[in-house]
């Protein structure tokens, strides 16, 4: 008992990534209050602060119980995951906004299962490669892999949230890296990756025309100056009349002209450019790496090799989400529709992102278990 | 638990370090994107964030207005509402084009056609899509501004011109600017979409009457929505510019000549002014104002008789008969015409080819030739000039010039010397050609305002003018003095003529409207108008050709007519054309209309007394029959009633004191206060109706007004 207490102490927290983690947060919320200033969005930054306070506690929550148990109960989250993403697609049970049906009502609250899955889909990955013993892969080891995030995958493709989607590949891939892929295999992935990318443009089934619109205005903005193109050329804007040291908080014509779609969320990254400049955002990046370098310095002290599936797992995603985010907002990326992690406005997103890193502190805090 | 995971293993440290580096390339390659954006694109991408953000809405300058030279209104603006497109939002706005395309009641394609137009203009400039627009369009754009936040409604003065096409051609008419005019460095200031003057004074002065348009630099958002204001330009209205036409003249001018396909100039030898101008068929300005439509314009440019032409300044025509009174003035000049007895037996054929006269006139000399306008004595006179004498002074007095005149597109006309059937023709001169010249016909072509400078210019002496159309006192110094250059001419001359000659001339145009044999416009006499002009008629094709083809209304040849009022010095050169108008008494006519018009409006005004405000008092010498004054008061008055003579000093309407009861007196009185007031302030008053019924069975010599 002495040993749990010991393990229990929160002298073993990373407190070190957690004051960067505030920080971020705390831009955030002053970025958010700037960009939702003159829009109906105004007032938003209070929520997000209760979404950052309820995120806090859920970490904290979330690092007390042993990662052990949580991978022991991964299976039946996954069940569950794929119950509610199923849930999500019934008329009826789903709720619809935008075009979309990703959320499911509860009460007052709207959730979004999808980010939810992400988590979920972390702790099985690992699980499942951590089981594997550290034994070279078998084909059928990779195939099982595709199957288990390929189906929640297929689900959320559905409702549709592209981006939601793309973002569980890298937990396969960080996965399969980590997990001991050969190169043989790593090829052949690679290859069938890219037909299978042919196959899903060119059937029209799976990809909506308006995703592929984005992804095309991505390549030649002007074919769609209205929609996704105007975005991204509106976005590039914003981010370059900032200059090296910006137009000042709540001063961007960029964001404050709503000419930024969605300046508290996706383009948030763009709004704080725009008015904090080229040094801000260089900050900004400093920040997001050292978090990421802290995290996989976590990740290689971890006691075994399931918590450091599950803090790679964590470190694909955010590295994902912060290359697809920063990279849409400067103009490398098409329009996808992801959050920039600790930046972007919204519960689920906030709420998965402390959960992750509590996931994360949660391995660091029982690093010196046996 | 143990069966999770094999506690001992651990992540290869190589891997994770290819992770760490894979993410400071990334970060890398972000912040090296960002190096680009806001550091080495500032500038670009500052500039970029402005056109998004601020949009000039326009204030469109209203044009100055036309005046008579009486100060009635001519041509005035109306307020109007126009619809622009406004493209700088990055907006795709070809999907809305078939929803604007209804709701403003335009042909899709032309609304097409229109963007095509302006996709080189800048993109902060706003697309006029629709002009005058109704209020039902307006409602339809203001209930559209969530879904169509490109269309911008702009208040503006449009044009308002005479209805029927009131002096059309003088005036000219307003229109989006062309393509051509835009590259032409003497446009420099016009802009894409601009109302530019076209034809008439609306081109020539356009610079003057269009004003500086201003604008309202607002800040929008990316709806479209106005969100904060930056400044305001403010408009500078166009110029007003006051016209020496005389509505009163200009309006007897219009009916004068009605419906016939023709033109009327009437000028004012003396200085130059044009008092009335016409060209028929018209057209109606106010359908340019608006974009005019298709069918219409075609109608207009493929009318035969030329609707857009004016042919008070643009018909070059042979002036027939016209030109004899040159051919006088030469002839006289010459000392030829004076000595010339001759025999008319309808015609003349020293060189093999009869040349027809209309009459067999019988004895005719130069006093005679210009009332009969007989062909036979000018064809001699002119075989006796030769063409090089008739060519220099026809030139000198301005045939195959222009006159100068401030309107654009004016045209030459012809003046033919053997040079120019040498150069032209590489020909030598027949002397039997000199014939057809000498009665204004064959190579030789005049417009209907050079016969006016040319024929009022000899009957004022050979005080020749440059005609103008705007009073030049009110325009800025440096267009009145660019104007000659860009509107070239013979302008202001003087040539001499003998005083015995410019009798005879005008004697003989004075006979020309003389009931008597033989005059050719004697159906045109204004009993009581000192008034002579000279007639025209140029055959259209020749003898031959007439006989072959027949009469009909196409071949009838074009008939002039040129009056002057009074024959000598005078005030008013009324020119008449009418094309295939068959008989030049008929334009003589019409002529005679004019002048009589503007006699009786002169004669009026002279006889007009008006009210005076300033208390000046006028002399006034009057002479009545009454009692002898003589007989002091309380005296039996019996002699009889004499001739009375006095002059009274008049004022407001009052006889306020009797200057003297001398006849001869008071004519000195008068001449004395002439001269006094003269020297110092000038009354201006004119005696009113009063004062003459004060003056009970009097009657008025003369009111004085001292000068």
């Amino acid at each position: 008992m002495t040993a749990m207490r010991r393990i229990l102490s929160f002298r073993e927290f990373d407190w070190a990534l957690l004051a960067m983690v505030l920080l971020l947060c705390t831009l955030s919320v002053f970025e958010i209050y700037s960009a939702t200033l003159h829009t109906k969005y105004v007032g938003f930054y209070t929520k997000q602060m209760f979404w950052i306070a309820g995120g806090l506690a859920a970490m904290f929550l979330f690092a007390k119980i042993d990662y052990h148990r949580l991978l022991d109960w991964a299976p039946w989250a996954y069940g569950v995951c794929l119950f509610a993403l199923a849930a999500v697609l019934v008329p009826g049970i789903g709720h619809k906004a935008l075009g979309a049906r990703r959320w499911i009502k509860a009460g007052p609250m709207l959730f979004q299962p999808s980010e939810w899955v992400k988590l979920v889909l972390i702790l099985v990955v690992a699980r499942f490669f951590a089981n594997l013993g550290g034994r070279s892969l078998v084909k059928q080891d990779v195939f099982k892999a595709f199957i288990l995030v390929g189906i929640p995958m297929l689900l959320v493709i559905k409702e549709p949230d592209l981006g939601t989607t793309l973002t569980y590949t890298p937990i396969l891939i960080a996965g399969l890296f980590f997990g001991g892929i050969n190169l043989r295999q790593s090829i052949i992935l690679i290859a069938a990756a890219a037909l299978f990318a042919v196959g899903a443009w060119s059937s029209g089934k799976i990809l909506k025309p308006y995703q592929k619109a984005r992804l095309t205005s991505f390549v030649n903005p002007d074919n769609d100056p209205r929609g996704a193109g105007y975005q991204l050329l509106q976005s590039k804007i914003a981010v370059g009349a900032g200059g090296v040291l910006g137009q000042g908080a709540a001063k961007g014509s960029q964001t404050q002209g709503d000419f930024l779609p969605i300046p508290h969320a996706d383009f948030i990254f763009a709004a704080f450019s725009e008015e904090h400049g080229f040094v801000g955002a260089v900050f900004v990046l400093l920040l997001y790496f050292s978090i990421l370098m802290r995290l996989i310095q976590n990740a290689q002290t971890a006691a075994d090799l399931s918590g450091s599936l599950i803090i790679m797992g964590v470190v694909a995603v955010l590295t994902f989400q912060i290359l697809v985010n920063v990279g849409m907002v400067i103009g490398f990326m098409p329009v996808t529709g992801i959050p920039l992690p600790l930046m972007s406005y919204g519960g689920s997103s906030v709420l998965f992102t402390f959960l992750a890193l509590g996931a994360a502190m949660n391995v660091r805090m029982r690093r010196f278990v046996n | 638990m143990e069966s999770i995971s094999s506690r001992g293993e651990k992540l290869s440290t190589l891997k994770l370090t290819v992770v760490q580096y894979g993410i400071l390339f990334m970060m890398l390659a972000l912040a090296g994107q960002l190096w680009r954006l806001q550091v080495l694109g500032a500038e670009n991408f500052r500039m970029l964030a402005e056109q998004n953000r601020i949009r000039k809405v326009p204030i469109l300058a209203p044009r100055g207005k036309l005046f008579d030279r009486e100060n009635r209104l001519l041509v005035d603006n109306y307020p109007s509402v126009s619809c622009f497109l406004v493209r700088e939002q990055n907006r795709n706005v070809d999907a809305d084009l078939p929803l604007i395309a209804r709701g403003l009641d335009i042909d899709l394609e032309q609304l097409q056609a229109t963007l095509r137009h302006y996709r080189a203009a800048p993109g902060y400039q706003p697309i006029p899509i629709k002009q005058d627009i109704t209020a039902d369009e307006q409602a339809f754009i203001q209930s559209h501004r969530n879904e169509l936040p490109e269309l911008e409604t702009i208040d503006e003065e449009r044009r308002l011109y005479p209805r029927d096409g009131f002096a059309s051609h003088l005036i000219g008419y307003v229109g989006e600017v062309s393509e051509e005019d835009l590259n032409n460095p003497r446009f420099a200031y016009y802009m894409p979409g601009d109302v530019v003057g076209k034809g008439g004074i609306e081109e020539t002065y356009d610079q003057l009457l269009r004003g500086q348009d201003g604008s309202r630099d607002v800040i929008v958002d990316s709806r479209g929505r106005e969100v904060g204001f930056l400044r305001t330009q403010h408009a500078t209205p166009g110029q007003d510019l006051r016209l020496t036409i005389d509505e009163d003249l200009q309006h007897a001018a219009e009916l004068a000549l009605g419906d016939r396909n023709g033109a009327v100039v009437a000028m004012d030898p003396r200085n130059g002014e044009i008092l009335a101008l016409v060209s028929r068929p018209s057209f109606d300005p106010n359908a340019f104002a608006v974009r005019i439509n298709r069918t219409d314009w075609n109608k207009l440019i493929t009318d035969p008789d030329h609707p857009l032409m004016n042919k008070a300044i643009q018909a070059q025509l042979a002036p027939g008969s016209t030109f004899k009174i040159l051919m006088s003035v030469a002839g006289l000049q010459e000392g030829i015409a004076q000595d010339m007895k001759i025999n008319c037996p309808g015609g003349w054929g020293p060189y093999g080819y009869f040349h027809h006269c209309d009459e067999h006139h019988g004895a005719v000399d130069i006093h005679d030739a210009i009332p009969y306008s007989c062909d036979t004595f000018f064809y001699m006179l002119g075989d006796r000039l030769g063409i090089d004498r008739i060519s220099k002074y026809a030139t000198e007095f301005g045939y195959g010039q222009k006159t100068g005149i401030d309107l654009p597109g004016e045209q030459a006309g012809l003046m033919p010397s053997a040079q120019w059937k040498l150069k032209n023709y590489r020909a030598r001169w027949y002397p039997d050609e000199t014939l057809d010249v000498a009665i204004g016909q064959g190579a030789v072509a005049a417009t209907p305002l050079q016969l006016a400078r040319i024929i009022g210019g000899i009957a004022s002496g050979g005080h020749l003018v440059r005609p103008h159309v705007v009073f030049p006192d009110q325009l800025p110094e440096d267009f009145r003095k660019a104007l000659p250059e860009t509107f070239p001419g013979s302008g202001n001359v003087d040539i001499p003529i003998d005083p015995d000659n410019w009798t005879i001339i005008t004697d003989g145009m004075y006979q020309v409207t003389q009931p008597a044999y033989f005059h050719t416009a004697g159906s045109a006499h204004l009993e009581g108008i000192d008034f002579g002009g000279k007639t025209g008629t140029a055959q259209t094709m020749s003898h031959d050709a007439l006989s072959r083809l027949g009469k009909s209304k196409n071949n009838n040849p074009n008939v002039w007519f040129v009056g002057v009022t009074p024959r000598r010095n005078p005030e008013l050169v009324v020119a008449v054309l009418w094309q295939n108008g068959e008989f030049s008494y008929y334009p003589a006519r019409i002529g005679a209309k004019i002048v009589s018009a503007y006699v009786e409006k002169q004669r009026r005004l002279a006889h007009n007394l008006v009210p005076v405000k300033t208390a000046a008092p006028v002399v006034m010498s009057a002479v009545w029959t009454g009692a002898n004054p003589s007989g002091g008061p309380g005296k039996q008055n019996d002699s009889p009633p004499r001739m009375q003579g006095g002059s009274f000093l008049v004022q407001n309407g009052q006889i306020v004191a009797r200057t003297t009861s001398d006849t001869h007196s008071a004519a000195q009185a008068v001449r004395k206060s002439g001269t006094e007031s003269a020297g110092g302030a000038k009354p201006t008053a004119i005696p009113t109706q009063q004062a003459v019924t004060q003056l009970a069975k009097t009657r008025v010599v003369s009111p004085v007004k001292p000068q």
